[in-house]
């Protein structure tokens, strides 16, 4: 075995956001994932789908695990794999987002992946270059591959998404995580709530898919899937909440709140976790929480999409 | 071109004859032709006809095109002192001959600010100078545009300043403010308010609602436009300053400019070009042409600022002509600046409520001519014997596509980019001289 398994062909040129997405063209990148999980999990992790590419990791804003979890999964598909890390302090904003794709542009990478602080920073380089691009977050919009990632595991833990109740609970303002799984979860027929004070709970939630909820007894109700947010702590400083000690009074995850949801609810978190903001630690780490395994599906999810997108790349 | 505003030389009698002619202050229309004299306009109605000229007349036949009174664009920016590679007065006024406006009024956010009778001079004289329609200074209301102390109203209304506006900084302290409105009342000096509060301005970038919430930027409710309107008018009954809203783009805002006028306060309002004839769902992919102040909202807000446009309870249309270079607008759309070019296509981009039969022409023409000129005290905006002889002549059907880079604004930051138009301005006069066309 070689390469992985085409299964159906992905349509899209890039990986900007979920929005735009069908449940066909999800389902296709899910089915592909579960098949790197087992490439993943052999001794001989390397594969031949994307000898000879470059794939270059722009990240203007510091991620440790999401940048790991794509140089892996590029790497185990047979990439040349560069990380740039642009510290955000030495650049000048945003000329040097047009002018580093257009000197990136001519290296002739064939894919890509980008993180940026701002919203739309993602689609606007992708209109310089000519490879794909991916989205590995920008701003409060979109971080894609979190949500496929996510659709993932919980698909591999309940047999399905059609059907479940899902509680996105937290910062949900600011979050492109929730933004990307709401997407997501709603087109594969998840009932979504959004659980979070109404100073962290964005306009028209509701019109995007989602149950807004003001407290975490209606929020975690019979859930099958409770997913923590991170709380930034420059949240706490600007307003939006009071203190960390009264946001996990009323919104942080511990046993007490847990019981709320169903018995057989399961924990999930983006990352990183503020333990005793958002999560309780005994809830982390017990017996319910699935936050490890999103991490192994990270790089899964991600072989997918680059296997995907790599398609797509001109072959002479 | 000619400098308009000097004094008039005698030079040949000019008649558009065989035209629409449409007069908004009086809401009257009829076939004719105008004479000007001089730089005024002598004679006008059937009467003014091929057949009845002056013999040393220069006669234009319009065949059947309007001629109407010259537009009055109050709020462009103009680039000079200090944005030169933004615009200067020579491009802007190129821009809005071209664009059928013949009057601009110059915002005072300039780099210095216009906030000096010094400045006001400059500006007069450069207009003079380079320009080749009427500019007449907006001067600061607060020095320095701080809103902190008030502005030298009187000196700099002496100097030339026609209006005082702290352009797009909305002044926060109430108390400031009402000291501002009761000395402006004094010189029964105009008070332009650009009513948006800072304190959510600073964090939205783009109207609050599912479409903000989408593209993950950070929301400006409409609420932060109302909020500082409601506490304005209620300073204009306390202080009985004149008093003119900037930009309103909300119903809320209607709401309360309406209230306002039926309790007879001195209150009017403007909206932009932008605003009644795009919403937010234009700004698609984060395009940044597109990210204005305040922001473009949704469409039930474009259609009741239509509606209350055609009504009358807008009174003024603006281009809100704002020049934005390459550098600025080739961001993320959070760090994009605000502002798109409007001086050259006001017009035909007002024309599309016309031919979707939502505003009548004449109504369209008002808030654009006659209504700024009532504001502002001005003896422009009429087709009258005896008023400037600044008129404009098109035709409101004649279709074209935009091509930006035909734009005579240094900046080619148009919403409009590419747009099909109806309606492009055939010929400009300015104190009976042509600055575009023939």
């Amino acid at each position: 075995m070689s390469e992985l398994r085409p299964i159906q062909k992905f349509r899209h040129r890039h990986l900007l956001g979920i929005e735009g997405l069908s449940e066909q063209d999800i389902l296709t990148l899910l089915d592909r994932a579960e098949d790197a999980i087992e490439v993943s999990r052999q001794v001989e992790k390397k594969r031949a789908t994307l000898r000879g590419r470059t794939l270059i990791n722009l990240f203007f804003e510091a991620s440790t695990r999401t940048q790991s979890s794509f140089e892996l999964a590029g790497k185990r598909l047979g990439a040349d794999v560069m990380n740039m890390s642009v510290a955000t302090s030495s650049i000048k904003k945003g000329e040097t987002l047009i002018d580093t794709a257009v000197t990136l542009n001519a290296m002739r990478p064939d894919i890509i992946v980008v993180r940026h602080a701002q919203a739309g920073a993602v689609h606007l380089l992708a209109k310089k270059v000519d490879c794909a691009v991916v989205n590995a977050g920008d701003g409060a919009h979109e971080h894609p591959t979190q949500a496929l990632l996510d659709a993932l595991t919980i698909r591999r833990n309940k047999g399905r998404i059609q059907g479940l109740t899902v509680a996105i609970c937290g910062d949900i303002l600011h979050s492109r995580v929730a933004r990307s799984n709401i997407l997501l979860l709603s087109t594969l027929g998840a009932r979504v709530r959004a659980v979070g004070p109404s100073t962290l709970m964005p306009a028209g939630i509701e019109r995007m898919g989602a149950q807004a909820c003001r407290d975490m007894k209606s929020g975690l109700a019979g859930a099958d899937i409770v997913m923590m947010l991170r709380l930034q702590r420059e949240r706490m400083n600007s307003g939006f909440v009071p203190s960390s000690r009264e946001y996990f009074r009323t919104f942080g995850l511990d046993a007490e709140k847990l019981r709320y949801a169903d018995k057989d609810a399961l924990i999930m978190h983006p990352g990183p976790m503020n333990r005793g903001v958002e999560i309780d630690s005994s809830i982390a780490d017990g017996p319910q929480s699935l936050i490890r395994e999103q991490v192994e599906m990270g790089v899964a999810v991600r072989m997918a999409v680059l296997a995907a997108l790599a398609e797509h790349l001109p072959n002479e | 071109m000619k400098a308009p505003s000097s004094p008039s030389i005698a030079h040949q009698p000019l008649a558009l004859v065989n035209a629409r002619l449409l007069d908004p202050a009086g809401g009257k229309e009829m076939r004719g032709g105008v004479l000007v004299v001089d730089g005024i306009i002598r004679d006008l109605g059937p009467g003014v006809a091929p057949a009845n000229l002056p013999s040393h007349a220069h006669a234009v036949d319009c065949r059947g095109d309007v001629v109407a009174p010259g537009l009055i664009d109050m709020c462009a920016f103009v680039g000079e002192p200090g944005a030169e590679h933004r615009e200067t007065i020579a491009t802007a006024t190129a821009a809005a001959a071209a664009g059928g406006v013949t009057t601009i009024l110059a915002r005072p956010d300039t780099n210095p600010p216009v906030d000096e009778p010094a400045v006001v001079d400059f500006l007069l004289r450069r207009a003079r100078d380079t320009g080749q329609v009427r500019v007449l200074p907006v001067a600061a209301l607060s020095k320095g545009l701080r809103g902190e102390e008030i502005a030298e109203i009187g000196l700099l209304k002496e100097a030339g300043a026609v209006a005082f506006s702290d352009a797009a900084n909305s002044l926060r302290n109430a108390q400031i403010m009402r000291r501002v409105m009761a000395y402006a009342r004094d010189f029964d000096a105009l008070v332009i308010h650009h009513t948006q509060d800072p304190d959510f301005a600073t964090e939205g970038v783009m109207n609050e609602g599912e479409f903000s919430t989408r593209l993950g930027l950070p929301g400006i409710p409409r609420e932060a436009e109302a909020i500082m309107l409601d506490r304005d008018i209620r300073l204009v009954a306390l202080t009985g300053a004149r008093y003119h809203a900037a930009l309103v783009s909300t119903r809320l805002s209607l709401e309360a400019v309406r209230a306002a006028k039926k309790a007879g306060l001195p209150i009017t309002c403007a909206t932009s070009i932008n605003h009644l004839t795009l919403n937010e769902n234009d700004i698609g992919d984060y395009r940044t042409f597109l990210k204005l102040s305040p922001p473009l909202r949704q469409e039930e807000e474009r259609q009741a600022l239509v509606a209350a446009l055609a009504q009358g309870l807008i009174d003024v249309i603006v281009s809100d002509h704002n020049p934005q270079d390459v550098e600025t607008k080739r961001l993320p759309f959070a760090e994009a600046e605000y502002g798109a070019i409007g001086l050259e296509t006001m017009l035909s981009a007002g024309l599309r409520l016309v031919h979707s039969g939502e505003v009548k022409l004449a109504r369209l023409l008002a808030a654009m001519s006659s209504r700024p000129a009532e504001i502002l005290g001005l003896p422009q905006g009429k087709l009258a014997i005896g008023a400037p002889a600044d008129l404009i002549r098109f035709d409101p059907d004649e279709p074209y596509v935009l091509d930006p880079m035909k734009l005579h604004s240094r900046c080619k930051n148009t919403p409009f980019d590419e747009a099909k138009l109806q309606g492009r301005v055939k010929l400009t006069l300015v104190a009976g001289q042509v600055v575009w066309g023939e």
